[in-house]
Formats: C-alpha cells, sequence, structure tokens
C-alpha cells in the first residue's frame, strides 16, 4: 500500500501534537511532575523568556560578527594599500 | 554566507533544543522530577567542553610542529570557550545539586575532579601571563596544554568510575543505560550536544579573529 506524502506528513505532525497531549497528561505513578503549570499555560512563559535571552545572545553574537568582518575587510584594504605605497617606492 | 551555515545550523539546533527540551516528553523520575531536564543544558556543556578541549590540544600539537603563531592563538581560544563552559557547567550542576542531592556541592568524585581540572586550565592561562616572549610562551604552554588535557581525561572519565559517585554512569551502573536515559531524551540531548559545541566554535572563531587583527595591527 502507497501512502502519499501529504498523508505521511500529516500523520507525522498527528504524532507530535499527540506528543505535546501526553505530556500534558497526568500519570498517577506518584512521580510529582509539572502537570499543573502545563495545564495552566505558564510553561510557555517561561520557554518565551528563555527563547528571549537565547535570542537576544545570538543577535549579540550576530553583530559581532559582522563588525568583526568589517574590521577584517578594512584592515585589509589598508594593508594592501600599505604594501602598494611600499612597492611605488 | 556560504561560510556561515553551521552558525546557522548551531542557532537552528539550540531553538529545537531549548523548546523540545522544555516542553517535550520526559520521563517521571522521584527526586528528580521536571529537573530531568537539566540533561539538556547541563551535561552537553561538559560534552562540549571536552570537544574543544581536545580541538584546544591538537592545535597545541600543530603549533609544536609549525611553529605558526595562529595555532597557538587558535589553541588558547579554544581552551578560554572551554573554561568558559566548564565555569557554566559548574554553576549550573551545583544549582542542579542543591535541589537534588541536597546541597551544592557535594563530596563526589567527578566535582572533586573537575575542580581539579578546572584549576589545571586556569593555571595554564596564568602560565601564559607569565611570559614576555611570545615564542617561549607559545611552545611552553602548547606543552602544558597537552599535559593538561592528557590528565583532564582520566580524571573527569577514569576516576570517578573507580568509586562510588553520584553521577550516572560511575561507581557501577553504566552511563546512558537504560536507567538513565530514554529515546525521548536521546532525541533532544544528541543535538544539544552538538548545538553547544557549535556555539562554542562559534565564540571561539569570534575571539581568534579579533586576536588575528589584533596582531595585524602590533605589526
Amino acid at each position: 500500500m502507497r501512502i502519499s506524502l501529504f498523508m505521511v506528513g500529516l500523520l507525522a505532525s498527528l504524532l507530535l501534537h499527540s506528543q505535546t497531549l501526553l505530556a500534558q497528561q497526568p500519570i498517577a505513578d506518584g512521580v510529582d511532575m509539572a502537570d499543573r503549570l502545563r495545564a495552566d499555560g505558564k510553561i510557555w512563559v517561561v520557554v518565551a523568556v528563555i527563547a528571549a535571552v537565547f535570542a537576544g545572545i545570538v543577535i549579540y553574537l550576530v553583530r559581532l560578527d559582522m563588525r568583526l568582518g568589517k574590521l577584517e575587510k578594512e584592515s585589509h584594504t589598508t594593508l594592501n594599500r600599505g604594501h602598494d605605497v611600499l612597492r611605488q617606492n | 554566507m556560504k561560510k556561515n551555515w553551521w552558525k546557522v545550523l548551531a542557532v537552528v539546533i539550540m531553538t529545537y533544543v531549548i523548546l523540545q527540551g522544555l516542553l517535550g516528553v520526559v520521563p517521571r523520575q522521584p527526586i528528580l522530577n521536571e529537573s530531568i531536564r537539566n540533561v539538556y543544558f547541563h551535561v552537553p556543556l561538559w560534552f562540549g567542553m571536552v570537544i574543544l578541549l581536545l580541538t584546544s590540544a591538537i592545535y597545541s600539537i600543530k603549533y609544536l610542529r609549525s611553529g605558526r603563531p595562529d595555532d597557538d592563538r587558535v589553541a588558547v581560544e579554544f581552551a578560554n570557550t572551554s573554561i568558559l563552559f566548564g565555569l557554566l557547567g559548574c554553576a549550573t550542576g551545583s544549582l542542579w545539586a542543591n535541589y537534588t542531592w541536597g546541597e551544592p556541592w557535594p563530596n563526589d568524585p567527578k566535582l572533586n575532579s573537575v575542580a581539579v581540572g578546572m584549576l589545571m586550565y586556569l593555571a595554564y592561562l596564568i602560565l601564559r601571563g607569565s611570559f614576555d616572549d611570545e615564542q617561549r610562551r607559545a611552545r611552553i604552554s602548547a606543552v602544558y596544554n597537552i599535559f593538561a588535557f592528557a590528565v583532564f581525561i582520566p580524571l573527569i572519565f577514569i576516576v570517578p568510575r573507580l568509586n562510588a559517585s553520584l553521577h550516572p554512569g560511575n561507581g557501577g551502573n553504566p552511563a546512558f543505560g537504560k536507567y538513565d536515559m530514554d529515546n525521548n531524551l536521546r532525541l533532544v540531548f544528541y543535538p544539544a550536544i552538538i548545538g553547544f559545541t557549535l556555539l562554542g566554535v562559534w565564540i571561539t572563531e569570534l575571539r581568534v579573529r579579533m586576536r588575528r587583527l589584533q596582531a595585524m595591527l602590533d605589526e
């Protein structure tokens, strides 16, 4: 039996959804997990905060990377100009 | 941009690790509870640190073979990032231990070994600072770096296994056995190692480029 790519994608996405659903279902085996936190939906606040912190760090790194790249380009051109001057003399 | 694909990969992997690490399904374990998610953030720091330290040692060997100052620069910056990861690993481990093992720094062979290892690498930085002659500094600290790595690995991977340790994988119970890790954890844990390592390489790359610029300006 062949299953179309669309169906596979649909099934895969259902599988992903079932995972979060399972995480929200308290399983009574006596171990405390953050079921209430999940039920109240507040875990997303924490996820958002951490994601924001990480995004900030990444933006910082990218800007630093770009600034260094610019400096590298500038120093290369000045160095090359220096070599040209040396050659001319 | 073609050379920077791995930085994008690092960001993508780390975003996945943060989202799935906080929201995914984890085993329900007594005492650990939700703190088991620290496996995604505390342990990969150490794995990344060991990979970065290995790279640093390799560049030290390369320096001794070639004598190029650039290899020494790369080696010291990989060591710097490793030390940053190590300090973060100690801090996150202390936090985790405080709530699961009862105290921030229990008398555990792995923790004590790591403390010795961290001091060894801090001594590496002090050793570097104590030379004026650049060639002597590079050569002697390269030799020290190789020895430090050769001592660090047995200290954190072998010594704790010979004693009873609180860490999984030590004192007889196999690491990553079915009691510590299930496949849901692995799905986030292994990418987390790659993500943290790539992030470390990125920070190192930035610092190496800064040092190269400085060296060029000094000439």
